[in-house]
């Protein structure tokens, strides 16, 4: 820039009346961030001592508001007793000898021992508990009214919701299904061909893939896919004040925001369990032909007879229920996500973790509950 | 969008912060999305020290015309030059130094949510890693009082913020650098009157105290008479008029004549004169 010469400071040690100060040059924010400007300044005033220092800013060429303000720091916040300035810069002075002294706020710190952040943790959690039973209750309540009329229900909310969380989920539930089902039989193969059980693959693949890994991998997917969009909608629907004005119209959140998904997921879900269930066991029969020359025949034939029709059953239950448990999750962080973009980061984040542990939670009930079912 | 036709020809290599040449300097503008066209051979000049209103009806481009000049659209067609360099051509260290010579106000105020009030002022100075920690302190401080905000509002998020106050601390952060070149987007909009005559007092009186150059958006026809030192009209996709208000006064335009002359324009008019009256 042509009109910023460097900012200088110059120590005439030897004058009359002790030590002096000439300051010269261009003491702009801009021309003290150029360069090692800056740093040759402060370097300058850490050696400078004493404090019947003569100052004479009559070099000055231009100031500002920062400039003026590195002065009077170093001056100590206070106006030497022996100044001289240039013409025009005297308002900069005057302005900070009336606000020089603020004061900023000291941040409160809460400091906590470990059994306040336990405490605050455990009631954290119970908060969330009694957040997740409103909305429940919520949506039980909304589903009768839906059942009591059904003519006048969110119906085009719900088809909308199936589409996106159901049919733009094909993609890549089946992409990861077949893989996992190349990878799972291959693995397999190999070890069951030490034993020379060649034929019990159809067993192993078929029982784990529609009793846990079909609806798990689904539920994973999903989870990821819908309860992430979920809770950054309703966040952002927070964030831009939509949810209010809805409540102003008299639309009632949970009819029509949360029932809609609820509903959604609790139908596209085990059909995304079916979907995953028959990729991942075609990727399984893929790579049985081609490690141990098992023919799809076969493998079609025996499938009937190693997996019980009650594992089915159970696979699809498992995914309806998990469909409802990511929905729920996703619109219970959805609806306390507060109005900055750190929030809805953090929101979106723990809304997917959680509904990903839920899910797995919900899975170990399931195995517990039904221990005895669909085993032959 | 097609490639552009920068009309500019070569500058100098030097941003000129002297007032020897107009602070913006806008020939031959056009802007497109897709196939509508915003701004059709649109010009404008900008001198130093000066208060540009831009003004003109919904969808006439005004806050496009301020985007183009702060870089954030690119012209179709035509020369946008800011402190004499060309925006769409200039290198990334000029456009940074650039940058650090401007402030814009966001009509929203556009705080960074995540931080506070501090924090928010603070950033552009932070950004330049040479002051030290405690002259930034002083200086958003001293920023605030500026903007008439005590320092009990620091520590303060954008979200327990109200209208005001946001357009305030969006001020500050604006003013950070100490800018030449200082864009306001509808500073008045969604304050009330009382609020919105305390911030064109506060435009005035920075305007007066750091000889800014000042481009403002504004539908507010109070604000507008009693900051601008010249008036642009934007209609038919350009300037169709430009120069102080009461020159504009006598432009025969329906769109002026109902803008300036209707109702409401009457009533800032006269409350004008009445201020004007008292003050000689």
């Amino acid at each position: 820039m042509p009109t910023a010469n460097e900012p200088t400071l110059t120590l005439n040690p030897g004058a009359a009346d002790g030590p002096a100060v000439a300051a010269s040059g261009t003491w702009q924010v801009h021309a003290l961030a150029q360069g090692k400007a800056m740093a040759t300044i402060t370097a300058f005033l850490k050696t400078l001592k004493g404090d019947n220092v003569k100052w004479d800013l009559s070099g000055v060429e231009s100031m500002d508001h920062i400039g003026a303000q590195l002065f009077w720091n170093a001056w100590g916040k206070a106006r030497p007793a022996r100044l001289q300035l240039a013409p025009g810069l005297e308002e900069f002075f005057k302005r900070l000898e009336t606000t020089g002294t603020l004061e900023l706020p000291r941040p409160r710190h809460h400091r906590l021992t470990p059994v306040m952040k336990l405490g605050f943790a455990m009631l954290q959690f119970f908060e969330h508990m009694a957040g997740l039973t409103r909305l429940i209750g919520q949506v039980v309540l909304d589903s009768w009214r839906f059942i009591r009329n059904p003519l006048r229900g969110p119906w085009k909310e719900i088809s909308a919701n199936i589409f996106h969380a159901g049919f733009q989920a094909l993609g890549i539930t089946a992409l990861v299904g077949f893989l996992i089902g190349v990878v799972f039989s291959y693995l397999s193969a190999q070890q069951l061909r030490n034993f020379g059980g060649d034929v019990y693959l159809v067993n192993l693949l078929g029982m784990s893939i529609i009793r846990e890994l079909g609806p798990l991998l689904a539920a994973i997917l999903v989870a990821g896919r819908s309860g992430s969009s979920i809770t950054a909608q309703l966040g952002v629907m927070r964030v831009t004040e939509e949810l209010d004005a809805m409540l102003v119209m008299g639309i009632s959140h949970g009819f029509r925001l949360m029932l809609p998904k609820v509903i959604a997921l609790a139908i596209s879900m085990p059909l995304l369990v079916i979907w995953t269930d028959t990729i991942a066991l075609l990727g399984g029969m893929v790579s049985a032909r081609l490690e141990l020359n098992l023919s799809p025949q076969y493998f079609l034939n025996k499938l009937p007879d190693a997996v019980p029709l009650a594992n089915y059953m159970i696979g699809l239950g498992k995914g309806t229920v998990f469909g409802m448990l990511i929905a729920l999750v996703s619109c219970h962080f959805g609806l306390r996500i507060k109005p900055n973009t750190e929030s809805l980061g953090r929101g979106t984040t723990t809304s997917v973790v959680t509904a990903i542990t839920a899910v797995i939670l919900a899975d170990a009930v399931f195995a517990i509950v039904f221990s005895g079912v669909g085993f032959s | 969008m097609n490639e552009q036709v920068s009309t500019c020809g070569p500058g100098t290599g030097e941003l000129t912060l002297d007032g020897s040449v107009p602070v913006v300097e806008i020939t031959g503008l056009w802007t497109k999305y897709g196939r509508t066209v915003v701004h059709q051979d649109l010009n404008l000049e900008i001198e130093q020290g000066e208060i540009m209103s831009i003004v003109g009806g919904s969808g006439t481009g005004k806050t496009t015309l301020v985007r183009q000049m702060l870089g954030l659209e690119r012209p179709a067609r035509g020369c946008v030059r800011v402190f004499g360099e060309d925006i769409s051509q200039v290198g990334s260290e000029q456009l940074q130094q650039l940058r650090n010579h401007w402030g814009m106000l966001f009509q929203q105020g556009a705080l960074y949510s995540a931080l506070t009030v501090f924090e928010n002022i603070a950033q552009p100075m932070r950004e330049l890693r040479v002051l030290p920690d405690d002259l930034v302190r002083d200086a958003v401080l001293l920023k605030m009082n500026m903007v008439g905000l005590g320092p009990e509002h620091a520590n303060k998020m954008p979200s327990d913020l109200s209208g005001g106050m946001v357009k305030r601390v969006a001020l500050a952060r604006a003013l950070a650098l100490e800018p030449k070149l200082l864009f306001l987007d509808e500073p008045t909009a969604g304050l009330d009157p009382d609020l919105s005559e305390a911030f064109v007092a506060l435009i005035k009186s920075l305007h007066r105290e750091l000889g800014l150059t000042v481009v403002m958006v504004t539908h507010d026809l109070d604000t507008l008479f009693a900051l601008s030192t010249r008036i642009a009209v934007l209609a038919e996709k350009h300037v169709i008029a430009l120069g102080p208000l009461r020159d504009l006064l006598k432009v025969d335009h329906p769109f002026i004549k109902e803008f300036f002359l209707g109702d409401r324009g009457r009533r800032a008019l006269e409350a004008l004169d009445e201020k004007t009256k008292t003050e000689q």
